[in-house]
This record gives C-alpha cells, structure tokens and sequence, in this order.
C-alpha cells in the first residue's frame, strides 16, 4: 500500500460509500485517503457496522430494567440472575454469507455469536436459532436447508455447547434470501463481566486465534447491499469456520480471564481487525498503533488493506495488563493457538497502522465511529388492511382441515433439523426442541435454577400491520417463557429487513420497533442486544420484516416448571384468555383457504400482562401439568401439539357462543393459554380466575388415543403424528 | 476410588464425564491433560471423554490415540486398569487397538442425536454387573461418526464370547449387528457410543446411565 492508487469516483462507490460520505471522510482525514484508509472508513461506516439508517430508532427501545447489567453496546447484553450469576446472551443474523454458501455462513454465524457471548466472560450454555428459508417447492430451498442446518450443527456440536431450541419457516417471500439468525446464551459470575473500552497509555495489544487470511474481506459491506442475479460470485467473500479452534479460543480466554491479566478484550467478527480496534480504542478513548507485520497471517504477500479487511474467524484482539505478557503467552501457548503482540494503545486518538517499514494508515478514531452517518431515512406507513370475519371463511371438514394443519410446512415437526443439534452436552438442558414446548430450559450448572429461552415472530402479522405485529413478537416470547414457569427479564433481537432506502421498508421497520417498544415496556422486558439486518432483497423484491425476537428467563427452582408434555390421563384442558375467531393473517387463511390477507390479530398488552402473571402463578402454586400459549394455528394446533407431546388422547368441547368454527378452532387471538390440569384443580382455577378478571374455560379431557370431538373430530393420534413428523423428511428425501 | 478423566483439545464431555464419575464415587475426578505422559498410578478408573478431539481432522480418534497419554493408558489397559470410552472415547479406544472395529460415517450421512433404547446384551460384564435383571436402557447418542464396522469373523467372535454389553433396538447409525458397545476380551476396557454420562440425572437424560459407572466401580 506504499504505491499511491487514485482514489476515483468509482473506487468510492465500490466501497459502498456516497459521494457525500466520501465528502465527509475528506474532511475529517484532511487530505485524500489512502486504499488502506478508504477501505477502513468503508466497513466501519457500512450499515453493517454503522447502523446508519436505524440507529436513531433503536435509541426509542426501553434498554434498562432492575436486573440488566449491561443493555446494548457492548458485544453482548448481560443480566443478573441472582446469586452472583449473570447470563450474557445475544443473537445475530449471518443472512447473505448463508445465502450464497449455506454450510459456512450458518456454521461462522454460530462461531460469531458465541465469540460475542465469551467475549464478556461468558461461557456458552445454549445456541438457539431462528430460521426462514423461501417456498418448500423454489428449487433452492432443499439444498439451503441442508446445508444451514448442517452448519449450525457442524459448529455448535463440535464446539460443544447444546442448541436447544429455535424455529424455522418457509415462505416465499424469502426465496432470495433466507434469514440465519443464530442466538447464544452465556453464563459469567456478575462481577467478572468483561467489556471492550481499551484503557491506559502504551498498555500491549495481543492477537490470539486463527492465522488472517484472504477470507471474508468486505463481508460487512456485502451484508449491506442488495443482491442480484450475480450474487454467487460473492463467495470468495464468505468466511471459513474452524470448531476447533473456537473450542481452544473459549477455554483459553476463560483460563486467562480467570486471572486479572485482561484490561479488556473484543472479537474480530464482522469487518475484523479493523472494527475490533476502532472499537476498543473509542469506546475506551485512546489511540492504538498496530504493526501489521506482527500479525499472523495465513497466506504470502498479504497488504495493510486485505489485513484490515479480513472476516477470518475465530480472533480476538485484547488489550492485556502491562506485566503480564508472558502469562497471556503461556496460556495461548497451552491452548496451540496463535498469539501476537501487535501493538499498542496511545494517547493521539488515532489509528496508526505500520507495515514493511511505512506508516500506510494514519487517520482519527472518533469519526470513523461517532462521526458515521447517521440517516433520517424518510419513511412511509404500511396500508391498513380490511379486518376478516371468521363467519366468512367456513370450516366444514375438521378432520382434513387439521391433518393439513399438522402436516404444513410452518406447523410441522422439526425433528429432521433438531435431531442433528446436539442438545445434550453440557447436562443441563432440562427441556429442548424435543418436547416441541415453548421455551428450552437449561439449568445453572450446578444449581437447581435454570433459564428458559425463546425465539419467536410471526413475519406475516409484522407484514400485515408492522405495529402490532412488533408488539406481538415480544409478546409471544414472554407467553412462551411463561409457559415454562420462567419469570421473562429481556430480550436480544435481530432485526430483518429489506432496503431501508425505500420509504415502504423504512415504514415496517420503524412500525415494527414502535410496537415492539410498546410491548417491551409494557412487560418491563428490556432489550439487552441486538443486530440489525438490512438490504435483504434481490431484484428489488424485499423480505417480509422480520424482527426475530430471542428472550430470556429465570426459573428460580427448577421444583416449579412445566413443559408441554406432561397432560395426564384424566386431566382437564382449559382455555384460557378471550377468543373472538380472528382469522385475518392467521395460518388458516393460508393453508386451508389459500389467502394472505386482512389484519393480524390486535395485542392488549394489558391483558397479556395479566392472563401471564397468572398462569405463572399458577404453575408455582404446581397447579398446572402442561401449558402452551396458542399461535400459529391457533387453539386446536395447540392442543393437538399438547396431545402429540404427552401422548395422551384429548375428547374437546365448544361451549356456546364460540363464534364460527374456522375462529374457535384456528382463530389466532392472542394472550390465550392451553392448560392440562387435575380436574379437581379446575374450579379453584377459574374462581381464582374470576376475580382477576380473567376468562377460563374447560373445552376438554385428556385421555385415550384419539382426537374426538362433537363438531365431527375423530382422529387417531398415530396418524396426526405420522402425518407431523413426515413433511420435513419428505421434503429433504 | 480414584478415578480420572483426560482431556484433549475439544475434548467436549469431559466435564460431562467428571459429573458423572462425582456422583457415583463422591470423589472428584482428577482430569489428566493429553501432553500428560503418565496417568497416576492410583488412578483406579479411567474414562475417554466425547468431544472432537484434535478437531477430528485426520478421522474421528486418530490423533488422540496416538497421544503420549493415550500411550500410557494403552500400557496400563493392557496391565488390567478400567477403562471406559464414551462417543469419541470409543473411537479413540478402537484407534489404539484396544478394541476391535471402527466408527465409521453414520449411514444417513447426518449428526444424529436422540435418547436411544439399548437392549444389555451381555448382564454380567464388568461393566453391567448392577443391572441385574434389567433388560433395557435408555441414553442419548451424539454423533456424526458411530457406525460400529468390523469383520465377520470379529463380529462373531465378539458375540460368542459376551464381548457385545449393548446393542440398539432401533439402530441410529447402520452399526453392524446393532452393536452399541463392546469390551476387550479381558472385559476391562470398554467402549460405546451411547452417553451414559448423560443419563445419571432425572432431570436430563433419565439415570440409566448410573448403573454402568457403578457396575465398573463396584469390580474394582
């Protein structure tokens, strides 16, 4: 990079930067900037790492609570669960690189994410992930699935951490881009929380991990454009994980961080080296001058910018204790991991880059993050929808309707995918994908307390009515916590979208965070840490918004928990909460009558907050032997699930003035729960219940081995589960 | 009752492993590092833990079993000290020869991980003594690799002589002859793919798992 290249126009805009951001970095630089130094100030102010069209809407979200450490900010959002104990955890999405290599971008999502987690001095107890991949039938989507799941399993296995839960769709609306939002929950004792600001003069920076290489370079400013009809050649800019080396990475930083010898620490995740030491200097407001010929390198020849640029994995930078040197080497070297000094921190406030004798980076740190862009970008509302009737969409054939329910591509077992999860190492996981419940349930090792975590959104009510669907999203979570008997503390989100240049996009983004705000306070269940991703469109045809939302919860005694699969014969089944047969945007109207419209169902967030507390208290008091909220799919799903997972057969009833069919049976109101309880439990119950204002009815008894009721009902539960378990194979057969 | 557990890099079960053998002995298990030459000489019991040892480059176990511990314990094991290889503990152990057969590439060609029901083909080895009358367990099984190969004449061998402690009732993995695990003729090195490691707590994996441990350590 000593050779001057001619910054031209078009180097600018191959960098992704407008002629109006390159204004800007000539005047804060005060002269023309190098390749190096262009390309520098090109990731750090790409939407990826800049959030430069949602950063001032994801200043609205409520971010602080009595049990929040740490909001976001940092690598990951730390919580406090009582006894000294703090649970680090955050999600983030690796759409494009899984998109365009499906094994690699999956598997170095789950790498990333975890580097983000014990980064912060956590250990990984749990990977969750969320998934959408485009219409079963789009000659893409098999082999996507294949290799996205293979990734996510190849990773998380070997590493040795148990992904105990998540979700995944189709829809084809993401034939283009699939979404890979991988989640990571860590556990770190509360006063040994690790953060990223670099601090003290002339303190020595460590390179630890894999070799740099050629991979990766400018994977951040990939995530932040659009793909076309030629987005295969973008392969040579996804990364390649290494398991192996992730595993010897978390348990040598664990074994040095167990002394006082870290000042502070940071990933290279997405745009590498470059954003991991502009971030450590900011935020800890000092200068760092690295010797790019001390780093490791992978390959020959490498120069300052493709060193700078590099998304090769498993690195972390650290700024260590003056003194302590040789014990960050001894443990690195314990570990066989590559260890460098590389640099060190300074009092110019600036980014000095030696390499091959010359200084070939010179610029000010605080522009290239304080001083990025941050866009107003104009916005639009979604159109309101027509409100459907239920009365209007008739359910003759109850046993046709529901087997095509049970075997849809969304309400479908996933055991295909979670049976090549390892969800067991660790020995804690108390309840994973397996049971099919609302919330995996993994134990403090060593205690007798455990999280409960979820991932959830429903992209066609966000699509329909971004307001409520955002407000729905976080609500769902905490109903799935819930159900577990977990008291929700806060959620991470990543935030999906298409091109937020477009007014259209921009609406559902910012409709969908308001509503989401909405619901986070209403609850008191802050964001902690999250991602942003934007430009997921191809040809100009956007994903559905997709704000994934992935919460977290503490059982305080694990004597006190439910799952979905411990309905009894004999039980009763109550419903509770309000059903008014809303049918628009539900599953029904997809899969039985073919329609994608009307509006989602309204969240009472009031209502959700009291019916919640309640079936809370209620598996406290041990009173409930199965619980599951109803979804997607809507009361009869939910039961039929409970039924599949207890192996118990269910006889149902409808009480009068249940509205029509289609509504009672599919209808998907919200802050509605299914409860299998002893039925000398239930009128205790609903008295109970009555006083708090809170509608509970009996609609069943558990028993037997069919499902039956006087509306036609009368199905056997063998073949309800073989038609459940069978799309998904049958789909990668 | 002193027992050990080694620990390669990315071994993954071993604390795993550790749990387990604290339980059942009330004695913490000491865990021996893979550049380690020697394992104590009072160690009584030592278990292979599951993980992707060496990253499992070369093929799953290969590197393990030609680590200097793994050396030793090949020595020792020949002397008569226990022990027991769980998941990539058992590649390993066949990798050193120890054990006869190999693992090879799960049939379907995927990670496979679920409780699986295994049938005590063999109630009165070193290593299923406390199972008395009890015919079937349950543990989980992980793996990408555990499709138990060997030739006919090995496999025979193995059967006619009780060598053969468990096999699957619905095989996960194409292993031959629904071979789950097997022990050396002198019944005091033992390997399966299975975790009984996982099954000792009725809160994760059921307690299977306990009577296996307890059967080694109780021969001691």
């Amino acid at each position: 990079m000593t050779q001057a290249v001619e910054i031209t126009p078009e180097i600018v805009a191959e960098h992704g930067l407008s002629p109006d951001e390159y204004q800007i970095i000539l005047d804060r630089v005060g002269r023309t900037p190098n390749m190096t130094e262009l390309g520098i100030f090109s990731v750090m102010w790409s939407e990826h790492c800049s959030y430069k069209s949602s950063r001032r809407h994801l200043g609205k979200f409520l971010t602080t609570g009595a049990r929040v450490i740490q909001g976001p900010g940092e690598n990951a959002g730390v919580i406090d669960i009582d006894d000294g104990d703090a649970i680090i955890f955050k999600m983030e999405s690796h759409n494009h690189p899984s998109y365009i290599e499906p094994y690699q971008g999956a598997a170095t999502g789950v790498g990333g994410i975890m580097r983000d987690v014990f980064t912060m001095g956590a250990r990984p107890i749990a990977l969750m992930n969320a998934l959408r991949f485009g219409d079963p039938s789009h000659p893409k989507t098999k082999s996507l699935v294949d290799g996205v799941v293979a990734g996510i399993g190849g990773y998380g296995n070997c590493v040795g951490v148990p992904t105990v839960g998540g979700e995944t769709n189709f829809h084809k609306g993401y034939n283009g881009n699939i979404l890979v939002n991988a989640m990571c929950v860590g556990l770190a004792k509360a006063d040994k929380v690790f953060y990223s600001a670099a601090k003290g003069v002339g303190n020595p920076i460590f390179y630890v991990g894999s070799k740099t290489g050629r991979d990766g370079i400018h994977g951040a400013t990939m995530a932040s454009a659009e793909f076309d009809d030629d987005s295969d050649e973008k392969r040579p800019t996804v990364q390649v994980g290494d398991p192996f080396t992730e595993k010897l990475l978390i348990e040598a930083c664990m074994e040095l961080m167990a002394t006082d010898a870290i000042i502070a620490i940071q990933d290279m995740g997405a745009a590498g080296l470059t954003s991991s030491s502009v971030e450590m200097a900011d935020k800890g407001g000092v200068g760092i001058e690295l010797n790019l010929d001390d780093v490791p390198q992978r390959e020959e020849n490498m120069t300052a910018y493709e060193m700078m640029l590099s998304e090769s994995q498993e690195r972390m930078l650290m700024v260590i204790q003056p003194g302590k040197e040789q014990l960050a080497f001894d443990v690195f070297n314990k570990w066989e991991l590559d260890v460098a000094q590389i640099g060190h921190t300074t009092d110019t406030g600036r980014l000095v880059l030696n390499h091959g004798g010359h200084v070939v980076c010179d610029i000010p740190i605080s522009p290239l993050a304080d001083d990025a862009p941050n866009y107003d970008r104009p916005y639009v509302s979604t159109p309101e929808r027509d409100v459907l009737k239920a009365e209007n969409f008739a359910l003759t054939d109850l046993n046709s309707a529901l087997m095509k329910m049970m075997g849809s591509s969304d309400l479908s077992s996933r055991r295909w995918i979670w049976e090549q999860y390892d969800r067991h190492v660790m020995t804690d996981t108390v309840d994973s994908s397996q049971s099919g419940g609302d919330a995996a349930i993994v134990r403090i090792h060593g205690s007798n307390k455990a999280v409960a975590i979820t991932t959830d959104v429903t992209p066609r009510y966000c699509y329909a009515d971004p307001y409520e669907g955002g407000k729905q999203c976080v609500a769902e979570t905490w109903r799935n916590l819930t159900c577990v008997g977990a008291d929700p503390i806060a959620i991470t989100d990543c935030l999906n979208f298409g091109n937020p240049e477009r007014p259209e996009i921009m609406g559902q983004f910012v409709g969908c965070i308001e509503g989401m705000n909405e619901a986070c306070r209403a609850f008191d269940y802050p964001v902690v840490s999250g991602n942003v991703s934007l430009y997921n469109e191809t040809n100009g045809q956007a994903i559905p918004p997709t704000p994934a939302v992935g919460g977290v919860g503490l059982i305080p005694n694990l004597d006190f928990y439910t799952t979905v699969s411990g309905a009894k014969n004999g039980d009763a089944l109550l419903l509770l909460g309000e059903t008014k047969g809303h049918i628009g945007a539900s599953l029904f109207l997809r899969e039985i009558s073919n329609r994608e419209e009307g509006t989602p169902p309204p969240v009472d967030l009031k209502m959700e907050k009291r019916h919640g507390d309640y079936v809370r208290r209620l598996i406290r008091d041990r009173r409930i032997h199965a619980a599951h909220d109803c979804s997607d799919g809507g009361m009869l799903v939910a039961a039929t699930e409970i039924a599949l997972s207890s192996a118990q057969g269910l006889h149902l009833t409808r009480p009068a003035g249940s509205g029509a069919m289609s509504g009672w049976y599919f209808g998907e109101d919200q802050a509605r729960y299914l409860l299998a309880v002893d039925p000398n439990s239930v009128n205790p119950i609903k008295s109970t219940a009555e006083g708090l204002g809170i509608p509970v009815t009996q609609i069943g008894t558990f028993g037997g081995d069919k499902l039956t009721c006087e509306d036609g009902l009368d199905l056997e539960l063998s073949k309800l589960r073989a038609t459940y378990e069978a799309w998904l194979p049958d789909l990668m057969s | 009752m002193k027992t050990a557990v080694i620990v390669f890099p990315a071994s993954n079960c071993d604390r795993d492993a550790a749990v387990a053998l604290e339980k059942i002995t009330g004695h913490k298990a000491q865990m021996i590092w893979h550049r380690d030459t020697e394992v104590p000489s009072d160690v009584d019991f030592v278990v292979i833990p599951g993980g992707f040892s060496y990253g499992d480059y070369r093929r799953s176990g290969a590197m393990a079993a030609r680590s200097p511990i793994v050396k030793d314990i090949v020595t020792k094991a020949e002397k008569g000290l226990p022990v027991a290889g769980f998941c990539n503990g058992f590649q390993i152990l066949t990798e050193t020869g120890l054990l006869p057969g190999a693992l090879m590439r799960n049939k379907g060609l995927k990670f496979v991980c679920r409780p699986e029901k295994l049938k005590i083909t063999n109630g009165n080895s070193r290593f299923t003594s406390a199972y008395g009358s009890t015919a079937n367990v349950t543990f989980p099984v992980a793996h990408h690799d555990g499709n138990y190969f060997a030739d006919d004449a090995t496999l025979n061998k193995l059967e006619k002589s009780g060598r053969v402690l468990f096999k699957y009732e619905d095989n996960p993995n194409g292993s031959a002859r629904d071979i789950a695990g097997i022990c050396n003729e002198a019944g005091n090195v033992f390997g399966m793919m299975p975790h009984p490691e996982r099954a000792i707590d009725p809160l994760h994996g059921g307690t299977d798992g306990i009577n296996l441990f307890k059967s080694i350590i109780e021969s001691i």
